[in-house]
């Protein structure tokens, strides 16, 4: 090999510019792009849904308090996981997911499948103050949570938005979306029985135990409890027709 | 060549368009502060109005009342000076933020109960400051600094330069103050929302543009490999921040936005990012500051040109598949895993070529290494790079990771490349660069570089060692069972086992600090022009090279 051939990029720097684009596009155009087209990358599964408004307002202090840096929600194939967590993560579990909060450390246990492990008033009292429920956690307190009142002046344009980019929201959902909210901690709201028809298993209580207004606590707590709990294992055959 | 009259027409001109382009910011900022719909992206208007009104009346001054003319032989070096003071300041934030999180991690209660004060909302601050301000403006002062040299040719542009530095650090207070505020998309190592990255996008283009513009100028005929290094850093983080960024608002005045890939496709794309910045922006950028300062400061050649051609196209080429690996055995397809597996494994040998490479250059010079801290600094850095490069494939096959993912094991490996490598051939440069530039006869003690040299040693050794212990332990922890067939340890059980080694890193920690502390006084001083006081200890290379006496380098005045 003469090294003279080299010279051409050492001499000319928008060709050295363009060998460096073609080398470095290679890698991520095979990795990335075929997860868009190939079928076998997002399982078929009975039961996903987009999130209840209420639901996307606690995803959204989720992503804002950074949960995601102590909390994966990415259980994998491991027996050791499984048999701490549940079954493992599938891909169609985060379809919905702008962004993926899979995570990358474990400081805190996994998440993926949280809900319905713990009562709300475990998780308001853990959210207020990690170590009164348990001693030895190092989880910092979130007690503002519960004091402030949910911003959601924006939830039917958060919606809409989330719609632009894939997620399946109906004109329905996006008119409703305030009133879907409010009736999601009122099981005596007239809105309820529509909000549920809407949102299958979305779960209707007083989520912080505090009815005199919808606080950031009722949505985290709301989406906290939803964790996990959509997709029908019933129906779903790891070695079936929904194998990747 | 231009005329005269042309040059300063072109002066005048450039002057007005930057002049206009700082009141349309101005504009800009003042719509976002009294029309934004929440309280971040209004404070971040008075922010960006009140730095473009800052521009803009120096600009003002400067136009209309300054008689001042640059001089078009020496070098532009006024923008390497800023940034490699804002290399020493970003660096003992990001340094002292981390250490504060990792001793919340062994106390809580330093927490505080406050939002702004939050482990998860300081850890993002940690590491912007560490990689992108700490990091990024060694970078760009290093960049600026050696494509002038190694090409002998002035910085391309008359304001652009300085728009780099400064738009630069704008976009780093954005990012940092929303941060703590709350106003983050949740992709590590892109937390910034749309505004700040849109911001970041147009800095950068001016980045690339007064890089090419300068390579353009040159008067040697062969581009110098830092020189490659460089423009590949350049480019490819240009590529992964358009890509993995890309996010619809809800609304132009609202800092809120939703990435627009889900799920599978999203995590994919992070991490093709994430570890990219690692291989572009903490590795080509940091080995483009290697192959200049290392030869420099041992006053060697390279140790092999060919080796350099090998490695720096296999290492831009591997690098870009080896995101995957921080998804296995998760629900990323198994072809997708196994791919990024392969190439992280095949990593290690390009990654070694930089190290040989850069440690071979020492031969016939390795007596430097005991009279030089500076030296030693820059050689103990290659080492930690050939460690960590070494762990990371290691780390990268999937039966080694499932063990290490999720533990400290991951943070233990980082702040070894990142604190050993990324660091100390960042405080290197610094040590060399603080005297050139501002034309000092050393610096101003050698031995308080020693110091900080042993004391960050030490420091990165227990926080290394403390985190493979934590992270094994605990990773063996979560898979542990007991003779009836159950799960051994409750998770808690293992937070707690975790305590103690929180402590020994936190410790560690604070002796890096306290080096960066030392290096803050000692340039400091050697900025004031204090006297050296080791003047006979520190070798000739320590000098600006217009004070080394006759047998210095032939450069052009570095005037300004």
């Amino acid at each position: 090999m003469s090294w003279e051939k080299h010279k051409i990029f050492e001499t000319n720097s928008i060709i050295l510019l363009i060998g460096i684009l073609v080398v470095v596009s290679i890698g991520g155009i095979v990795e990335i792009a075929p997860l868009f087209w190939l079928k076998s990358t997002v399982e078929k599964v009975q039961g996903m849904r987009p999130y209840t408004p209420l639901e996307l307002a606690g995803r959204d202090i989720y992503v804002r308090e950074g949960c995601y840096l102590c909390h994966s929600q990415m259980i994998r194939s491991l027996r050791d996981e499984v048999e701490r967590y549940g079954h493992y993560s599938l891909a169609a579990e985060s379809i919905y997911d702008h962004p993926f909060q899979w995570g990358s450390k474990r400081t805190g246990p996994d998440l993926a499948r949280v809900g319905g492990k713990y009562s709300d008033e475990w998780h308001v009292l853990h959210m207020k103050d990690p170590r009164a429920v348990v001693p030895e956690s190092i989880m910092p307190g979130y007690p503002w949570l519960a004091e402030r009142r949910l911003e959601a002046k924006d939830i039917a344009a958060n919606l809409s938005t989330l719609r632009a980019i894939g997620v399946p929201y109906s004109d329905e959902m996006i008119e409703n979306a305030a009133a879907d909210l409010k009736a999601q901690v009122d099981p005596d709201d007239d809105g309820a029985d529509a909000l549920q028809q809407r949102y299958p298993k979305s779960q209707v209580r007083q989520f912080d135990n505090n009815p005199e207004f919808i606080s950031e606590m009722d949505a985290l707590v709301a989406y906290l409890q939803m964790l996990g709990t959509l997709v029908d294992f019933a129906t779903f055959d790891a070695s079936g027709p929904n194998l990747r | 060549m231009k005329s005269n009259t042309q040059a300063i027409a072109w002066g005048a001109f450039s002057d007005i368009l930057a002049l206009a382009a700082a009141i349309g910011c101005i504009m800009l900022g003042l719509l976002f502060a009294v029309a934004g719909r929440d309280e971040a992206i209004a404070f971040h208007g008075w922010v960006f109005a009140a730095a473009a009104a800052i521009a803009a009346v120096y600009l003002f001054k400067y136009t209309f009342e300054s008689s001042e003319t640059s001089d078009e032989t020496g070098y532009f070096d006024g923008p390497v000076r800023v940034a490699t003071i804002a290399t020493v300041f970003w660096g003992v934030v990001g340094f002292l933020v981390g250490d504060l999180i990792a001793w919340q991690l062994a106390y809580p209660v330093l927490n505080f109960d406050l939002p702004w004060t939050s482990f998860a909302r300081l850890r993002p601050v940690h590491t912007s400051a560490v990689i992108f301000a700490f990091g990024g403006n060694a970078l760009l002062a290093t960049s600026f600094y050696v494509v002038q040299r190694t090409c002998r040719a002035r910085l391309a542009g008359r304001w652009s330069p300085w728009f780099v530095i400064w738009g630069y650090q704008l976009f780093l207070v954005l990012a940092a103050s929303g941060y703590v505020l709350g106003v983050t998309q949740s992709k590590e190592y892109a937390e910034p929302e749309w505004y700040v990255d849109l911001w970041l996008t147009l800095v950068w283009v001016v980045y690339l543009l007064v890089f090419l513009g300068t390579l353009a100028r040159r008067k040697e005929p062969h581009i110098y490999v830092a020189n490659w290094f460089y423009l590949a850093f350049i480019v490819t983080v240009a590529m992964l921040h358009l890509v993995n960024n890309t996010a619809l608002p809800v609304s132009f005045l609202g800092a809120k936005s939703y990435v627009v890939f889900g799920g599978v496709q999203d995590a994919m794309t992070q991490w093709w990012y994430g570890h990219n910045a690692v291989g572009f922006f903490l590795t080509a950028g940091f080995l483009g500051m290697m192959y200049y300062f290392v030869p420099k400061r041992a006053e060697r050649p390279v140790y092999s040109y060919r080796l350099s051609i090998v490695h720096f196209w296999s290492l831009i080429f591997l690098y870009i598949w080896a995101g995957p690996h921080h998804l296995h055995y998760t629900a990323l397809p198994d072809w997708a895993q196994t791919l990024g597996m392969t190439f992280s494994v095949m990593l290690w040998m390009p990654s070694w070529g930089g190290m040989i490479n850069g440690l071979m250059t020492l031969s016939g010079a390795w007596d430097k290494l005991r009279t030089d801290p500076v030296i030693r600094m820059l050689v103990v850095s290659v080492a930690f790079y050939g460690m960590s490069t070494f762990e990371g494939p290691l780390m990268s096959v999937k039966a080694v990771n499932s063990l290490s993912h999720y533990t400290d094991w991951t943070i233990g490996h980082v702040h070894s490349g990142a604190l050993g490598w990324v660091g100390f051939v960042s405080f290197g440069a610094v040590y060399c660069l603080v005297p050139w530039l501002w034309h000092r006869k050393g610096l101003y003690s050698q031995r308080l570089v020693e110091w900080h040299f042993w004391v960050s040693t030490l420091g990165i050794l227990l926080y290394i060692t403390s985190m493979w212990v934590s992270g094994i332990l605990q990773g063996l922890m979560w898979r542990a069972y007991d003779s009836l067939g159950f799960l051994e340890y409750s998770f808690v059980e293992t937070v707690e086992a975790m305590h103690p080694f929180y402590i020994i890193r936190a410790i560690g920690g604070l002796l890096f600090v306290i080096g960066s502390l030392l290096m803050a006084w000692n340039i400091w001083r050697t900025v004031r022009g204090d006297e050296p006081v080791d003047m006979k200890d520190q070798p000739r290379i320590a000098a600006a090279p217009e004070l080394r006496g006759s047998s210095g380098a032939a450069l052009p005045a570095a005037a300004e």
